[in-house]
């Protein structure tokens, strides 16, 4: 019984702040500083309209921008992660060690001390405060590497791809028709982590961009709230865009759980 | 593991022979021959993107840290110039109270954040693999939420709840007469950025523990659970030291987290004065490259940062190598 109690006090304590901003969501701005804070407002629709015509719609911008960082580099950075883990995993080459635990190193490199030089390397080529300067440093994962080549190592049988060869196939050909397929699964967790790792991501997008219209919905919302110290109107709209812009990556999650492999982070496949 | 050897490709060949093909010409040819550049163009993507956007940069960055910009010529004809320092840059990291400071308020943080993200982790995860549990789906997916949820919002939705007019637990205390929980105020500011990481980080945690737990054959608790042993026992003393390997790589994610500590505190800022421009080491990194424009002291602070993340990584791998040889002794 102990134990139903503690795991359903740990599930309360993770819902308690999604609960609270959706309850606030709803408060009008007199509301929100006087009511209780569990008791539903009267607002939201003012709000969610507030929020919308921020700035001639800009939110609907930022959201967009979040995602097109998010699902397009989430998905070059699958596919550059899959083929770099599949060689690694399947071929035996000259430096193979050299490259991967160099990469996997890069997963200690602390994003602040990248964030600068790469910024003032991208403003060199005329780049930092582009789509670009994030889209593309958001492509290189060591960890989605690692994890494509621990699955790669185990999802295909070495005697698939010898079968393979002795029907002469080619080598990309190998890649594209037999272990495209079976990585799939893999392909799918390594596409998850990467897709929320770079909607949940500020400092790059914070360093790298200063036209509001291209920032993502985490520099977004953090603007609007920093802007609220003056303008306390702008609170209402911070937390309504808050609740909004969780709602999405929540779903997602939740819908994708099941396609998840993340026996693969814990090593519960056998490499 | 190394099939590319041609004998494991001969050896096969009896059994995929093949009688329409002119087998003894294509085997002696698919034996023989070394897909060289194949994997190295398979790599090739991934390499180029890590040289251009890892490895350059961070190149960059030590380079800058021993440089300065100094005026030569002196005046308004006087032109900036880059020159080299050598550890200059570092020594002014060190003698900087400020950022020594910072480095103790995040070693304060992370010492609160760290053991409890890790500790409710592990809690939840041996939670989950107990049979008699009930809630199990709905607990599961409840706490893995706020893996979805971004530091910004989190900090966000917390930060509201911890500022006295809009906090639901003030609103109980001030009720019950004994006035606004300090949230935002030192001391209690560190748990309450603390618990902000410990919302977001237990839940991705749990998971990869439960999933390890989850590998683990079940034979291996039955004849504890016939001798008589209770699930506490099993867990502690089977299952914790079975999912070390999973236990050690959250931890070193853990801190990896904590010394990038910055998306928190920085959202936290308009809420609170408590919290200054100079809180934690990285926003005295940010100010000093994008504020005061002095890059070499911020490349010389980034590279202090990320040789702590490698020391400390490597003394969490030290102890946990110790370890699982202790045990196996």
């Amino acid at each position: 019984m102990l134990p139903t109690i503690i795991l359903i006090a740990g599930a309360v304590y993770c819902l308690i702040p999604v609960a609270w901003v959706f309850v606030a969501a709803t408060k009008s701005r007199a509301q929100l500083f006087s009511t209780f804070t569990f008791a539903p407002g009267t607002g939201l629709i003012d709000n969610l309209r507030g929020l919308f015509t921020y700035n001639g719609g800009q939110f609907g911008q930022w959201a967009l921008n979040s995602l097109l960082y998010a699902g397009v580099g989430a998905l070059l950075s699958t596919f550059v992660s899959t083929m770099i883990g599949y060689a690694l995993a399947k071929y035996r080459f000259r430096g193979q060690n050299v490259i991967f635990y160099g990469i996997l190193a890069g997963v200690l490199i602390p994003g602040i001390t990248l964030a600068i030089p790469q910024y003032l390397l991208l403003s060199a080529v005329g780049l930092a405060g582009s789509v670009w300067s994030v889209l593309l440093p958001s492509i290189i994962s060591p960890f989605g590497i690692y994890l494509s080549r621990v699955y790669a190592g185990s999802a295909i049988p070495q005697e698939t791809i010898e079968a393979a060869r002795i029907d002469a196939a080619g080598e990309w050909r190998i890649f594209q028709s037999v272990a495209i397929p079976m990585l799939l699964p893999g392909m799918v967790t390594v596409f998850l982590l990467q897709f929320v790792g770079i909607w949940n991501n500020f400092l790059l997008p914070y360093v790298m961009l200063s036209d509001q219209s291209q920032y993502p919905l985490t520099v977004g919302l953090f603007t609007l709230l920093s802007k609220g110290s003056s303008s306390p109107a702008l609170y209402s709209l911070a937390i309504t865009g808050a609740a909004v812009s969780i709602i999405p990556l929540v779903a997602l999650v939740l819908f994708l759980q099941r396609f998840w492999r993340l026996d693969l982070i814990s090593g519960g496949i056998k490499g | 593991m190394s099939l590319r050897n041609p004998g494991a490709a001969d050896a096969a060949q009896p059994v995929t022979a093949i009688p329409y093909r002119a087998a003894p010409a294509r085997a002696s040819r698919t034996g023989r021959r070394r897909p060289s550049m194949a994997p190295y163009l398979f790599s090739a993507p991934a390499i180029i993107l890590y040289v251009i956007f890892m490895l350059i940069p961070l190149a960059y960055a030590v380079w800058i840290s021993f440089t300065a910009y100094r005026l030569e010529g002196g005046g308004i004809l006087g032109t900036k110039v880059q020159v080299f320092v050598g550890l200059e840059n570092y020594f002014s990291v060190f003698s900087n109270s400020e950022l020594l400071v910072s480095f103790g308020r995040m070693a304060v943080y992370g010492v609160i954040a760290v053991p409890l993200t890790l500790g409710l982790a592990l809690l939840f995860a041996l939670l989950l693999d107990v049979p008699a549990v009930r809630a199990k789906t709905f607990s599961r997916t409840a706490i893995f939420v706020p893996y979805a949820v971004p530091g910004i919002v989190a900090a966000l939705m917390w930060g509201f709840m911890y500022l006295p007019a809009t906090s639901p637990f003030s609103y109980i205390t001030q009720a019950i007469g004994l006035g606004p929980i300090p949230f935002l105020n030192n001391p209690g500011l560190y748990g309450s950025l603390a618990n902000i990481a410990i919302w977001g980080g237990t839940g991705f945690n749990m998971i990869i523990i439960y999933t390890s737990l989850r590998g683990i054959p079940a034979e291996l608790y039955e004849s504890a659970r016939l001798d008589g042993a209770s699930e506490l026992q099993i867990a502690l003393q089977i299952k914790v030291p079975l999912v070390r390997a999973a236990l050690t790589l959250t931890a070193i994610f853990a801190l990896i987290g904590t010394l990038q500590l910055y998306a928190e505190p920085t959202t936290l800022q308009p809420l609170t004065t408590t919290i200054t421009s100079t809180w934690a080491p990285l926003m005295t990194i940010y100010q000093q490259a994008f504020a005061t424009d002095d890059l070499p002291g911020a490349a010389a602070g980034s590279t202090v940062l990320a040789l702590g993340t490698v020391i400390v990584s490597a003394v969490v791998l030290w102890i946990s190598n110790r370890r699982t040889a202790a045990s196996a002794r």
